[in-house]
């Protein structure tokens, strides 16, 4: 299968920060790729790398086989602007009009502003679309060019459910008819929602690596929280996998939140404010990548090898 | 079907970055008009804007110095703006090299230079005795350019080089130094000699001197070009290295 993008122990540091520390990643032609991490954990350093407009500090990236920063690399490949920054004085079919000529077969303008729920906006410029309008534009610019790779960086902060399962339906689309996605997002649904494989950065370095199942199997399945003067024989309770204390607030991870809470009640704990949760994996994920867990993002990476 | 080529994607450059600046008329009118009301309060009612070579010289001066409010401030200040914007980012993305969206912004600095010199020149003839004839007027126009080569690659480098602020304060801070030591406001055969000393190697003199005697048909004094080439290497340098070290705005 053909590699459109490319990885290889790819590291970058800005001054003594390091953002990417040693990543490595194939995107193969025709997969939906999530990338998921905390804020800062890389993901949007990695996709800057992909898009040629940073160079890693050691380690190589590939596009298309060749360099990024190398132009004729980069036709094929559609990307969306982080943020809201759109030039605000330019209307929306400028703005579409405008990428699209710098493509060999562009989308017409009409029939993208469709897709994406821009029909009558045409001539309004920018600086005044409501924020979820603006977004709708910024990412249906990463499709004008019929590209084979299109890199999204957080394609729906700030949009409403319904936009957001719109914009799905468009990334969706797209992929089924062969299309190549990367996407970064902290909202795990997202992720699950459109990804066939997930990658988990943080803190610079890719700590799982595969399916959803594969990445929601590596944590606890239920959260569940209470407060007690003093959990002495915490390790007691067989069934909790990782915890946590806040004061006299614990928080317990489990597989099994039942067997769990029968065993506080038989044991004759004197809890209160019970909390049994489903952890969704944002949750489950974003506790293993805190600081101060007992276990540690770095077995999880273990894990998932 | 094929990718568009360089040409192609330098007319639409040129095209939406003069939209987007055109759509901010008082961006435009605050660099492009500051030339025309020197003339017009500074040098209209001085007796010598009735005296042919006085007056020209004098036009000539301001000229030079509406090509270097562009070349700091839509250059300088205006690259480092867009540097700060996501916007600029995502075009860095798209399938095109530096040299479209470099011609692209060099077209426009030119556009809003002939916006400016408009005014200017039509001042100029109608209320002092400033004269251009026909024949030197391409003569002229490649002074003006050859006098701007060192000034665009100073404002290039300033833009890819600083924030927005800092590439504002510079530009400000360079400015009245090199217009008033270049000899754009009062001419030079008014300074002292040890201001006449410094001015000699500045870009701004050796472009001024070059305008006034494209225009004026004054001696060329043996330092200009010398002086203009050496300008334009040097800024020049700077400007290929703050561009290639380029890579957008920087967090620390």
């Amino acid at each position: 299968m053909e590699i459109l993008a490319r990885a290889v122990e790819a590291t970058r540091r800005y001054g003594p920060v390091t953002a990417l520390d040693g990543v490595s990643l194939d995107v193969p032609a025709g997969q939906l790729l999530g990338l998921l991490g905390p804020n800062g954990a890389g993901k949007t350093t990695l996709l800057q790398l992909l898009a040629g407009l940073r160079r890693p500090t050691s380690g190589t990236v590939e596009l298309f086989g060749g360099d990024p920063r190398d132009t004729a690399r980069r036709r094929r490949l559609g990307s969306t602007p982080q943020e809201t920054g759109l030039p605000p004085t330019l209307r929306v079919h400028e703005v579409v009009d405008f990428v699209a000529g710098h493509f060999a077969d562009p989308v017409p303008t009409p029939e993208l502003l469709e897709q994406f729920g821009l029909t009558g906006l045409e001539r309004r410029q920018t600086g005044g679309l409501s924020g979820g309008q603006k977004r709708r534009l910024a990412v249906a610019v990463a499709f004008v060019g019929r590209p084979d790779l299109v890199l999204l960086d957080e394609p729906t902060t700030g949009l409403d459910v319904e936009a957001r399962h719109a914009l799905w339906d468009a990334v969706r689309r797209y992929h089924e008819g062969g299309g190549t996605v990367v996407l970064t997002s902290h909202y795990l649904e997202e992720v699950e929602a459109l990804a066939e494989r997930v990658v988990v950065v943080d803190r610079g370095r890719v700590r799982a690596d595969g399916t959803i199942a594969d990445v929601r199997s590596l944590v606890p399945a239920r959260r569940v929280r209470l407060s007690a003067p003093e959990l002495t024989d915490l390790p007691e309770l067989a069934r909790v996998e990782r915890s946590s204390r806040d004061g006299d607030r614990y928080e317990l991870w489990t597989a099994d939140s039942d067997a769990l809470v029968r065993e506080l009640v038989t044991t004759r704990v004197p809890f209160r404010d019970l909390e049994v949760a489903t952890a969704s994996l944002e949750e489950a994920f974003l506790a293993l990548t805190s600081p101060g867990i007992q276990t540690t993002a770095a077995t999880l990476g273990e894990a998932a090898r | 079907m094929s990718a568009p080529t360089n040409v192609q994607l330098t007319g639409l450059h040129t095209r939406y970055q003069f939209t987007e600046t055109i759509r901010i008329p008082i961006a435009v009118i605050g660099t492009t008009l500051f030339p025309s009301l020197s003339l017009l309060f500074f040098v209209v009612p001085q007796p010598f804007a009735q005296d042919p070579r006085d007056a020209t010289a004098a036009v000539a001066q301001l000229a030079v110095f509406a090509v270097m409010s562009v070349c700091l401030f839509t250059y300088g200040v205006g690259v480092a703006e867009d540097r700060a914007l996501p916007w600029d980012g995502y075009l860095r993305t798209l399938p095109v090299g530096p040299l479209p969206r470099l011609t692209g912004r060099l077209l426009n600095g030119l556009a809003f230079v002939v916006i400016g010199l408009v005014p200017l020149v039509l001042i100029a003839w109608l209320l002092t005795a400033a004269t251009l004839s026909l024949s030197r007027l391409a003569l002229t126009a490649v002074a003006l350019l050859a006098a701007g080569a060192p000034l665009f690659a100073l404002g290039i480098t300033i833009g890819y080089s600083l924030s927005t602020k800092a590439a504002l304060a510079v530009a400000q801070s360079l400015l009245l130094p090199l217009a008033f030591g270049g000899g754009l406001f009062l001419p030079p055969n008014t300074f002292p000699a040890w201001l006449d000393a410094i001015s000699t190697w500045l870009p701004t003199r050796a472009g001024r001197d070059l305008v006034v005697t494209a225009t004026t048909g004054a001696d060329l004094p043996g330092t200009t070009l010398l002086m203009l080439a050496g300008w334009t290497l040097l800024t020049g340098s700077l400007a290929v290295w703050a561009y290639r070290r380029d890579e957008g705005r920087r967090f620390r």
